[in-house]
């Protein structure tokens, strides 16, 4: 009954500008990100070189069949690279006509037009354009700069050009810092990931029962994850500043600690022994802080749906509430919290604002999405920047994969 | 009889954090804000409620479980304070700490009087005082950093510097005092400006994004075409790509096409982030409301966009307004891009504003905090007031974070 053809016709129409916004601000992005990582692009080549010109009349005083003449001056905006094929044009005045003008130039019909093969890199010069004043010539309409020359070239753009090199990937991977920041990435992914999933389970037991005031500690606990990330931040940093801040103006009162300690600025900690990477902890603590409201919310709905008679039977059967927590709930939430470690993982690890704002990649904290902004505007490297971003994005394309295999039934539930 | 003695030990020692923590969030409740004094000596307070627990694990087990517990309560209230008798604990804060017990003793004495204090009783209790703790653990780690947000925004300078750890709401100020950072973030930094900004991008990115993804959704959720399973899956992938890895290739690109440095930019850049989730938010809802309403209509000879406007929108109202709520906490809170592409003070969104005018050593804390009020309030008051339909929605749309 239904046209099938029509309706997959309407479906196409329907999913189009989604599908093309996507294209657009998503996957061509990804696709540049590959470009540009093979490319030196430095940032200031971002402005792709042009001609500049400007004109300047030299002759004042003008009266009909005299001498006038313009300075052109003509000038190569980059430093580093020639342009070719360069062409301008002016419109000049109609009381003028050329008498003297430079070779490659003519004018037709008021219009001065000029081509020019090849301006080398800090090409600047001036050049004398020598006209006549004609018959009709009237001081007070004649205004040369009326129209501005108008230049257009041919420049051997970085960003197009058809040049690639592995040199990018050569550099950050020479770089000691390039291995440290995949471990600590790795270590900050892996544990904030576990420290959000064993608070949320926490949250979600607490709140599995009806009781009062349930629904205010439900909203409650979303907070910190609906907060905008900057103001929970700089809360966090105000809090442990080392002289300014709460926590070590409380625990100097206390007498629990004789100096203050730099929460956010010691990279490690000799601990028993071996070096405990301290800020690092310190951000992992804010980042379960900040993210448990999502596994919390998850579980939370998924414990609602466990089928209450498994815990009458097993209260028959004399199980205690450790084994019923052990043998009932926890199987049942294994495929949420396995969704959950995923997705929480891979999200953690293409976090950039929390450790950027709180430590700004210092005292051992700087992940590979740090350091993607250092290399872009610390050190304004663009091509190093995007070999950064390609290695997280491979990354993240196996996490992915193993996603996909792991638990495509879970995200239909 | 010795399995019952480690097991009260037990619920002893849990007692003891629960009153702990009772403790500081009463002290921080009562004595800070309302007296307005400084820091109170947890030390002690956790030295005396040990000696409390101890004295009465003693005293229980040497008279037995026949005598009334209000007289093992109060012998070994006494004897603990005996111990503590010249320490820094004053008559305000013993009356915290005896209510507390009290109103331990009464949730203690049914699991002491108890005949036979069985393993399910023990794991009951056990998991009770457990509970508790974690519920004041959990509330006081969420409410403390935006309850010192606010009181930080509150204070002026000279209060800040001289007693960072004063926790009280200082009343006596006048009302302007009492905002003047807020007046300042405002008239100074140019607040209102960032807020306009933010604002208009945040409601067309929710305006853009729902035009978008509410076709799409639809068409993904109900109609038959070739693809259509791979599109339902590829949502979600595309929705783990890493910001960081577009903002790069964005920042060049949109510098050649010369709108970068430009709201514009943010209007194109958030809705294309916030359309693959709102449309898998959108298609789980749409499919759940009832075909059968839309292939009557269908058979009435309505047409597919006249299904649509007439039956499938009115009713899914609570899914289009948990997504815009969504989408528009997304891009209210976004600051990478905000942070990547702007550099015209005009442009700036609060998150931008906040990070470049008032995260600087010279600039007083107090207004960085007001400012981190400013940005936090209207998103947690959306969140309020929408709360039901915004933790549907969260639950829903497996949200980014």
């Amino acid at each position: 009954m239904l046209n099938l053809n029509k309706e997959a016709k309407l479906a196409y129409t329907m999913l189009i500008p989604t599908i093309s916004i996507v294209f657009l601000i998503i996957l061509f992005p990804i696709f540049g990100n590959f470009w540009l990582s093979f490319k030196e692009v430095k940032l200031g080549d971002l402005r792709a070189p042009q001609p500049i010109i400007k004109e300047k009349l030299k002759t004042k005083d003008i009266k009909a069949g005299d001498d006038v003449l313009i300075e052109y001056r003509f000038k190569n905006s980059s430093q580093k690279k020639s342009i070719f094929n360069i062409e301008i044009t002016d419109k000049i005045s109609e009381f003028i006509s050329p008498v003297e003008i430079a070779e490659g130039c003519s004018v037709n019909n008021n219009l001065l037009s000029c081509y020019f093969e090849e301006w080398k890199p800090k090409y600047n010069e001036k050049i004398i354009f020598k006209f006549k004043a004609n018959d009709n010539f009237e001081i007070d309409n004649f205004n040369p700069k009326e129209s501005k020359p108008r230049g257009v070239a041919d420049a051997d753009n970085i960003l197009t050009n058809l040049k690639f090199s592995l040199k990018n990937f050569q550099k950050i991977l020479q770089k000691n810092e390039t291995i440290e920041n995949i471990k600590v990435t790795f270590l900050y992914s892996f544990f904030a990931t576990i420290g959000a999933l064993l608070l949320g389970i926490s949250a979600a037991l607490l709140l599995e029962k009806n009781f009062l005031g349930k629904g205010f500690f439900r909203g409650l606990f979303l907070f910190p994850f609906v907060s905008p990330v900057i103001a929970v931040a700089f809360t966090w940093v105000y809090i442990l500043d080392p002289f300014k801040g709460f926590l070590n103006n409380y625990l100097l009162n206390n007498e629990f600690i004789s100096e203050p300690i730099f929460f956010l600025g010691l990279k490690k900690v000799n601990f028993l022994g071996f070096d405990f990477p301290f800020t690092l902890f310190i951000v992992i603590l804010f980042e379960s802080w900040r993210y448990f409201p999502l596994a919390f919310l998850f579980i939370l709905a998924r414990l609602q749906a466990i089928p209450k008679d498994l815990y009458e039977a097993s209260d028959i059967d004399g199980a205690t509430r450790i084994q019923q927590f052990f043998y009932i709930t926890l199987p049942q939430l294994l495929g949420v919290i396995s969704l959950l470690f995923i997705l929480r993982f891979i999200w953690n690890f293409n976090k950039f604002e929390d450790i950027f704002l709180l430590t700004g990649g210092n005292a051992g904290t700087r992940t590979l999405t740090v350091q993607v902004y250092d290399e872009a505007f610390a050190l304004s490297n663009m091509g190093t920047a995007s070999s950064v971003a390609v290695l997280i994005f491979i990354l993240l394309a196996i996490f992915v994969f193993i996603h996909q295999k792991i638990a495509p039934k879970d995200i239909e539930e | 009889m010795t399995n019952n003695i480690y097991q009260f030990f037990f619920i002893y020692l849990y007692s003891i954090i629960t009153l702990f923590l009772l403790a500081v969030i009463g002290d921080f409740v009562s004595i800070s804000i309302f007296l307005s004094k400084n820091i109170f000596i947890y030390k002690n307070i956790f030295l005396y409620s040990f000696l409390y627990a101890i004295c009465f694990f003693a005293i229980r087990i040497i008279i037995t479980n026949r005598v009334s517990n209000i007289f093992i309560f109060v012998i070994s209230l006494a004897l603990s304070y005996f111990f503590l008798i010249n320490k820094e604990i004053n008559a305000y804060q013993l009356l915290i700490i005896i209510s507390v017990f009290i109103a331990f003793n009464l949730m203690l004495q049914k699991y002491f009087t108890a005949k036979n204090f069985s393993n399910f009783l023990f794991e009951v209790s056990f998991l009770k005082f457990l509970k508790t703790n974690s519920l004041i653990f959990f509330s006081f780690i969420i409410i403390f950093p935006f309850y010192l947000m606010f009181i930080s925004s509150l204070k002026s300078q000279m209060v800040l510097l001289q007693n960072p750890t004063d926790l009280s709401i200082p009343f006596f100020y006048s009302i302007s005092d009492f905002f003047s950072s807020y007046i300042a973030v405002i008239t100074q930094y140019n607040f209102l400006n960032f807020a306009i900004n933010s604002t208009i991008v945040s409601f067309v990115t929710v305006f853009v994004s729902l035009f978008f993804s509410i076709p799409g959704a639809y068409a993904v959720a109900r109609l038959r075409f070739a693809g259509r399973s791979k599109i339902s899956s590829s949502i979600l992938v595309i929705y783990m790509v890493p910001a960081i890895v577009l903002v790069i290739p964005l920042y060049v690109i949109f510098s050649q096409l010369g709108f970068r440095n430009s709201l514009f930019s943010l209007m194109i850049v958030y809705p294309a982030t916030t359309i693959p989730v709102a449309l898998y938010m959108l298609q789980g809802y749409f499919k759940g409301i009832p075909y059968e309403l839309e292939e009557s209509a269908l058979i009435d000879g309505c047409s597919r966009i006249g299904v649509i406007l007439r039956i499938t929108l009115p009713l899914s109202v609570p899914a289009i307004l948990s997504v815009s709520l969504y989408v528009f906490m997304i891009a209210w809170n976004e600051f990478l891009f905000a942070f990547m592409f702007l550099d015209n003070q005009e442009y700036f969104t609060i998150p931008r504003g906040l990070y470049t005018q008032l995260d600087d050593q010279e600039v007083p804390r107090q207004y960085l905090m007001a400012g981190s009020v400013m940005i936090t309030v209207p998103v947690l008051l959306l969140f309020f007031i929408f709360e039901r339909y915004l933790v549907g929605g969260l639950t829903a749309g497996s949200v980014k974070g």
